[in-house]
């Protein structure tokens, strides 16, 4: 407890950033996600193809080198400078997309196909189909793989950590500084993760039950 | 490809499409184009720094470091399909006395960040308790824990998804809890599941560069090695390209061999959707 108490600016400062994290690059990554599951169903080929190498490639890196690229490479860029926070969020944003953008097509493809046909055959176009009739639909049974994708961001923001962003995940540095026991320190951590997943946990069988799709 | 989406263009959409495909080519490529050309502005592109890939001792360590990637992925993914398949099991108990401890391990794994895992195997057990576990196992053990218990979750939830009939009938032909889950469920449940597990199985692969920030020395600490080389010219962008095209070679594989193995496994009739794809919303966690 005492570790907990001493040092409870260290782990407030930490949580204020991951949670920080966490809302920007979500968002982040739900609106760019769905962009790009956009563009996957389009009916212009070449963007179709943008989409998929989209996915292919940041889905077949690792969260840390996307991380690695912006903390140590983006700087020899010299173009705007943002804070490691910022650049932090941007990876975090640019790699979760790619799965979000998964999830959402697959969501598309639950929706069944008379929905749109009908619209199709109201004269909606492309646009109109995807945004006002199929999406809509699609949210229903995507709840569930998408909390879990938010929830593996909420984690994955850790990573940061070893890239210079001061947050949950670099608690242990400072205490081992300050000569406290390590193992105890890391043990809160995991317990304020525990803390801050079960929440959204509860939020998903919460629309899982109220918007869920009849199966 | 025809979706149910939108209409077989015709003359018009068909111009509109040309265009609009036109103009995205043109933004995107004009992006790439601007990054490529800030990276040749600043140097990252002369044959200098470029040099390391031609000696042979540098070759030598990427190979040894892509074999620490590959060695300790070998190992997570054994380990976490077992663990996952004994807590799956643990899970779908009748015994609450098993069921119980098993849910909370497997709930407790899968909240807790890989990143914090590793921390507390490799800093935490070593300065608080005393055991000394080396990167290595830290990284193996950490990814075990973790992707062990999505996979258990994989797991229970596609034996969860077989046909409720399917048990039934079987208990009403007499056999055993054992026989039923071994010969009518698991089979069916495997089906549905596989390709939820190969895509773990390419989280478990990116997960050892976490290895990096414990100093496992894997592909990715290598390559900050030889990016902050001066000898070298600190040839940071080219290193980072050079690994990201390996670890995405390397998964790639992985996705080609583990699609191979399902075509195998998974013959017979599909749903068909509106993009062609399957029916089945699952996803693997990044």
């Amino acid at each position: 407890m005492d570790v907990l108490l001493d040092n409870l600016d260290v782990y407030w400062r930490g949580l204020v950033t991951t949670v920080g994290l966490f809302v920007v690059s979500g968002i982040g990554s739900l609106v760019l996600g769905t962009l790009v599951a956009g563009l996957r169903v389009s009916p212009v080929p070449i963007l179709r193809s943008f989409g998929s190498l989209y996915v292919t490639v940041l889905r077949n890196t690792p969260l840390t080198l996307v991380l690695f690229f912006f903390a140590f490479a983006y700087p020899r860029l010299e173009l705007v400078e943002f804070s490691f926070f910022t650049l932090a969020c941007i990876g975090l944003t640019l790699y979760t997309a790619a799965f979000v953008c998964e999830v959402v097509r697959s969501g598309i493809n639950t929706v069944p196909v008379g929905q749109a046909e009908a619209a199709r055959a109201l004269g909606f176009t492309f646009t109109q189909t995807l945004g006002q009739i199929v999406l809509p639909q699609a949210v229903r049974s995507v709840v569930p793989p998408m909390t879990n994708i938010q929830i593996a961001l909420l984690k994955n923001t850790t990573i940061a950590s070893g890239f210079a962003v001061f947050q949950l995940g670099s608690v242990y540095s400072v205490l081992s500084e300050r000569g406290y026991n390590v193992l105890v320190g890391l043990l809160w951590v995991a317990l304020f993760f525990v803390v801050l997943v079960v929440p959204l946990t509860l939020l998903q069988r919460r629309l899982d039950a109220t918007w869920g799709a009849s199966r | 490809m025809s979706s149910v989406l939108y209409d077989v263009p015709g003359p018009a959409a068909d111009r509109r499409n040309r265009l609009l495909g036109v103009v995205g080519t043109v933004a995107i490529v004009a992006i790439l184009g601007f990054v490529v050309w800030r990276f040749y502005d600043a140097g990252q592109f002369s044959p200098r720094l470029w040099e390391w890939i031609t000696y042979v001792r540098i070759q030598y360590l990427l190979l040894d470091a892509i074999w620490a990637t590959v060695s300790a992925f070998g190992v997570a993914a054994v380990l976490s399909l077992l663990f996952g398949a004994v807590f799956a099991a643990g899970r779908l108990s009748e015994h609450a006395w098993v069921s119980g401890p098993s849910t909370a391990v497997v709930e407790l794994f899968r909240a807790v960040p890989l990143l914090v895992l590793i921390f507390i195997l490799y800093f935490g057990l070593s300065q608080g308790a005393g055991i000394e576990i080396d990167a290595f196992w830290a990284v193996v053990i950490g990814l075990m824990l973790y992707n062990g218990s999505v996979l258990a979750e994989v797991f229970r939830a596609g034996v969860n998804a077989v046909p409720r009939g399917q048990r039934e009938a079987a208990y009403a032909l007499g056999m055993r809890k054992t026989q039923v889950m071994r010969s009518v469920l698991l089979p069916q449940a495997f089906r549905s599941m596989l390709p939820t597990i190969l895509s773990q199985l390419v989280v478990v692969l990116k997960d050892t560069a976490l290895g990096f920030i414990i100093l496992y020395p894997e592909l990715l600490y290598q390559a900050r090695f030889l990016g902050s080389q001066t000898q070298l010219g600190s040839p940071i962008l080219p290193v980072a390209l050079v690994v990201a095209v390996i670890y995405i070679g390397l998964c790639l594989i992985l996705t080609w061999v583990s699609r191979l193995v399902e075509k195998r496994i998974t013959r017979g009739p599909k749903a068909t959707t509106p993009t062609g794809g399957d029916r089945e919303v699952a996803a693997a966690v990044p």
